[in-house]
């Protein structure tokens, strides 16, 4: 192997720690958004606002760092990918940037009907930039027409295929679930108790979609288990998975949340992996012809450009685990309203 | 329609409403540490009242910055797919490094500076105060070199990945101090730091012209306004240093802004006011100071100054007026603001500054010009190097995506057009709740103030003033307006 192609595998992998990372990370802050309706009253919505609040920001910043990553590294699929999910992306945008203002804006005035509005768009966005990434996921690993001139010809009813809809159902589910796990650490009393309730759900939801997501996989995507084949030891990932996932109703049974949190973490990380797998060695899938794919080896940056990304990366992420693993030790526990809150 | 076209606006839409907050991040944020610093020194709590206030209003204005900012990595990829491969290798990871060396810390620290007053120590706090501007001015830091690299590309070679040419990466450290990294830096720095001081100003003009939280108020002011009045003088040096880069390795682009149409022979004069014409290739009702160009440029009265016919083919030069105009509005608001602050550092010498009512109304507005010339300073930048995206390697209208159509291209446009509209609106309903709302002041005025310095030096001037002011504050606490 020469030293480029070892390059594109380590940045292969190391996107998809940026991705599971953001995965984890923000997940349970989209998942608070999503099961923000079911609370109740204004200070239990300003509670599970206030959970979040210190760090949602770090949070999505996992994301533009994957984007940033994604453009030095392999500029050829940020650009196509990019181009090809136009439309989709633009509502993303929307949602992203009103999530970001209701979480700052919605407790700045008293009024009522203010904060019933800023409620519904916290919601609604939380969950629409969900099911997208799981709508984008579910293309990537369906394939997209990529034709030969390397342009996506997908109009944006192609991209809403069934496969890809179960997909964004299960992005739900699981930030969902991840997010109600993440509210029942940080909250007492009476909303503690009712999120315990909410997680059961959100378990169920989740367990519904992602056996329907399995069984679609294997019957729409036969070629995604191709790299088990190449690979035996991605079985263990998919024992992992399956271990993690049985541990969260576990250990919510014996009211340990953490150790729940963690086992959904877990659940992320192997599903990130696992679509990993399904991809490799692809980052955009042609539906027409596998010639036309964008693989790690035609769509990276020279060797170069690599080199000097992964130095950035070895310096860089110490530090920001350091201070990111810092700052949720800061904000531990349960949540203080005071004088500073949202 | 054309996408080209479109594109550009789209990008221009996007950039220049994102950019409204950044400069006011980055600038807030330094005197938020020069302020949290004091409390340090002098534990008087009227400054960590201060600070909290200012960290308050920060925060407003950053969440703007990031949900905008989100929009620009996005941007690139899907507009521009054909630049963003040309450049992917250099461009990108800039940005990687923005995300991984500035956002994380950023957006980290920030969680401790907004939320953790009563999470940790004051040192600790005041650390993150200071870890939150540096993520702020590293951000600006590896966006500049993304910029400046494709104003003044180096350190990288055009090379042919299948069958499309590319720039690749050779030199690292070429490419992060390219010929323009270190002024564009120093300048754009420099004018976050005038917006920052001006915003705070006018905030605090207007509490003193209202009579509200005067001391407050009066300290806040005396900090910005000699904050702004040294980042004010060193903006001159700045901009003549740009300037001079500009003349150098874009001779053209300077050339346009300042309506330099013909090279000729002898000295350059410095046009002081003139409507350049096109056609006729001349300035008209022009008023020159002569040989002034020539020294500004090159520090001598005899060197000619190239003008736009240094490129020989028209359809090359950038376009005349939009940046002929926002270069002159750039320079004309930097004037003023260099005045005012000047008039306002006098006045506060002499200890009647805050009696001048129509000076503090002047401030509370003057805002509006470190905005002028930031936003045009860039359009200046950015329209100047047209029609070229990289300069001199590939045209603007060859870096837009070949996959996207108009039709989306405008739907976009129209989508962050009401978003950002509407965003504005809220921005502006919460900023003004918050400056109408005020401070938490502390329960007694200090006594005494152990300030030292030039800070201590105005606050001694305003000292006959300070229990007056106390008494004044009392009773509006007795009778809330």
């Amino acid at each position: 192997m020469t030293e480029l192609e070892v390059l594109q595998y380590v940045w292969y992998i190391l996107l998809g720690f940026l991705l599971a990372g953001y995965a984890c990370l923000d997940g349970f802050d989209l998942g608070v958004g999503i099961i923000h309706p079911f609370q109740r009253g204004d200070d239990e919505r300003r509670t599970a606002m206030n959970a979040i609040g210190p760090l949602w920001d770090g949070n999505e910043v996992w994301l533009v760092t994957f984007g940033g990553a994604l453009f030095a590294t392999f500029p050829i699929a940020y650009s196509t990918a990019f181009q090809g999910f136009y439309i989709p992306f633009l509502i993303l945008l929307t949602c992203l940037i009103f999530r970001s203002v209701s979480l700052e804006f919605r407790s700045k005035r008293p009024s009522l009907v203010w904060r019933y509005t800023w409620d519904m768009i916290f919601f609604l966005s939380s969950l629409g930039a969900t099911f997208l990434y799981g709508v984008a996921v579910g293309n990537m690993v369906h394939g997209l027409r990529l034709d030969a001139e390397g342009h996506i010809t997908d109009r944006l009813w192609n991209l809403l295929h069934p496969y890809c809809l179960v997909v964004g159902g299960l992005a739900v589910a699981t930030f969902a679930m991840h997010g109600s796990i993440f509210l029942y650490m940080r909250t007492d009393a009476s909303q503690r108790e009712r999120t315990y309730g909410h997680i059961w759900s959100c378990i169920g939801f989740f367990l519904i979609f992602f056996y329907m997501a399995t069984v679609f996989t294997l019957y729409f995507i036969p070629s995604s288990t191709r790299n088990f084949v190449h690979f035996p030891w991605a079985w263990i990932i998919v024992i992992g998975t399956i271990f993690a996932i049985a541990n969260i109703p576990r250990s919510i049974f014996h009211h340990r949340p953490f150790q729940a949190f963690l086992s959904s973490c877990a659940t992320i990380c192997g599903l990130v992996a696992l679509f990993g797998i399904a991809l490799f060695p692809n980052l955009v899938t042609s539906s027409i012809s596998p010639e036309y794919s964008l693989t790690i080896h035609n769509a990276s940056s020279a060797v170069k450009t690599l080199r000097v990304c992964l130095i950035i990366a070895i310096i860089g992420m110490p530090f920001v685990i350091t201070y990111t693993a810092c700052i949720y030790w800061v904000f531990r526990g349960k949540v203080q309203m005071g004088h500073f809150s949202y | 329609m054309d996408v080209v076209w479109l594109a550009r606006v789209q990008f221009a839409l996007a950039v220049m409403f994102h950019y409204i907050f950044p400069p006011l991040t980055i600038g807030v944020g330094l005197l938020m540490v020069i302020m949290e610093g004091t409390y340090m020194r002098t534990r008087n709590p009227i400054y960590e009242a201060m600070a909290k206030f200012w960290t308050k209003v920060f925060a407003v204005n950053f969440a703007m910055g990031v949900s905008t900012g989100i929009v620009m990595t996005f941007q690139f990829g899907m507009n521009w797919g054909a630049f963003s491969n040309y450049v992917g290798n250099i461009f990108g990871a800039a940005l990687a490094a923005e995300g991984i060396f500035a956002f994380f810390l950023e957006s980290g620290f920030l969680a401790v500076l907004l939320f953790g007053w009563d999470r940790v120590s004051p040192p600790v706090h005041f650390f993150a105060t200071i870890m939150t501007t540096c993520g702020a001015i590293f951000s600006a830091v590896w966006i500049i070199i993304a910029n400046s690299w494709m104003q003044t590309p180096a350190g990288y070679q055009v090379v042919e990945f299948q069958g499309v040419p590319r720039a690749e990466l050779t030199f690292f450290w070429d490419m992060i101090f390219n010929p323009s990294t270190v002024p564009r830096l120093i300048h754009t720095l420099i004018g976050c730091f005038i917006v920052g001081a001006f915003f705070v100003m006018s905030i605090s003009a207007y509490y003193i012209v209202r009579n509200r939280f005067v001391d407050f108020a009066k300290r806040s002011f005396t900090i910005a306004l000699l904050a702004a009045l040294v980042y004010s003088f060193v903006m001159m040096s700045s901009g003549d240093l740009m300037a001079r880069t500009v003349a150098f390795y874009q001779p053209e682009k300077l050339a346009t802004f300042e309506g330099h149409f013909k090279t000729g022979e002898g000295p350059t004069p410095f046009l002081l006011f003139g409507v350049p014409d096109e056609k006729e290739q001349t300035v008209k009702y022009a008023l020159y100071v002569p040989k002034l160009l020539t020294f500004l440029v090159y520090r001598n009265f005899t060197t000619p100054v190239k003008g736009r016919d240094y490129v020989k083919d028209p359809a090359d030069r950038p376009p005349l007026w939009i940046p002929f105009l926002c270069y002159h509005i750039m320079i004309y608001s930097a004037g003023l603001f260099a005045g005012l602050t000047l008039l306002g550092a006098i006045f506060l010498w002499r200890g009647t500054l805050f009696e001048k009512k129509w000076l503090m109304w002047i401030f509370v507005f003057a805002i509006i010009f470190p905005y002028m010339a930031n936003h045009s300073g860039w359009i200046c930048a950015e329209v100047g190097r047209q029609p070229w995206v990289v300069y001199h390697q590939m045209k603007t209208s060859h870096g837009v995506s070949a996959a996207v159509s108009g039709g989306e291209v405008l739907a976009g446009i129209i989508m962050f057009a009401v978003i950002y509209g509407l965003l504005f609106f809220v921005w502006i309903y919460v900023l003004s709740s918050k400056i109408l709302h005020g401070p938490e002041l502390p329960e007694t005025p200090p006594e005494t103030t152990t300030v030292k310095g030039l800070l201590g030096a105005a606050a001694e001037r305003m000292r006959p003033e300070l229990s007056e002011m106390a008494d004044q504050e009392d009773e509006s606490k007795e009778s809330p307006s």
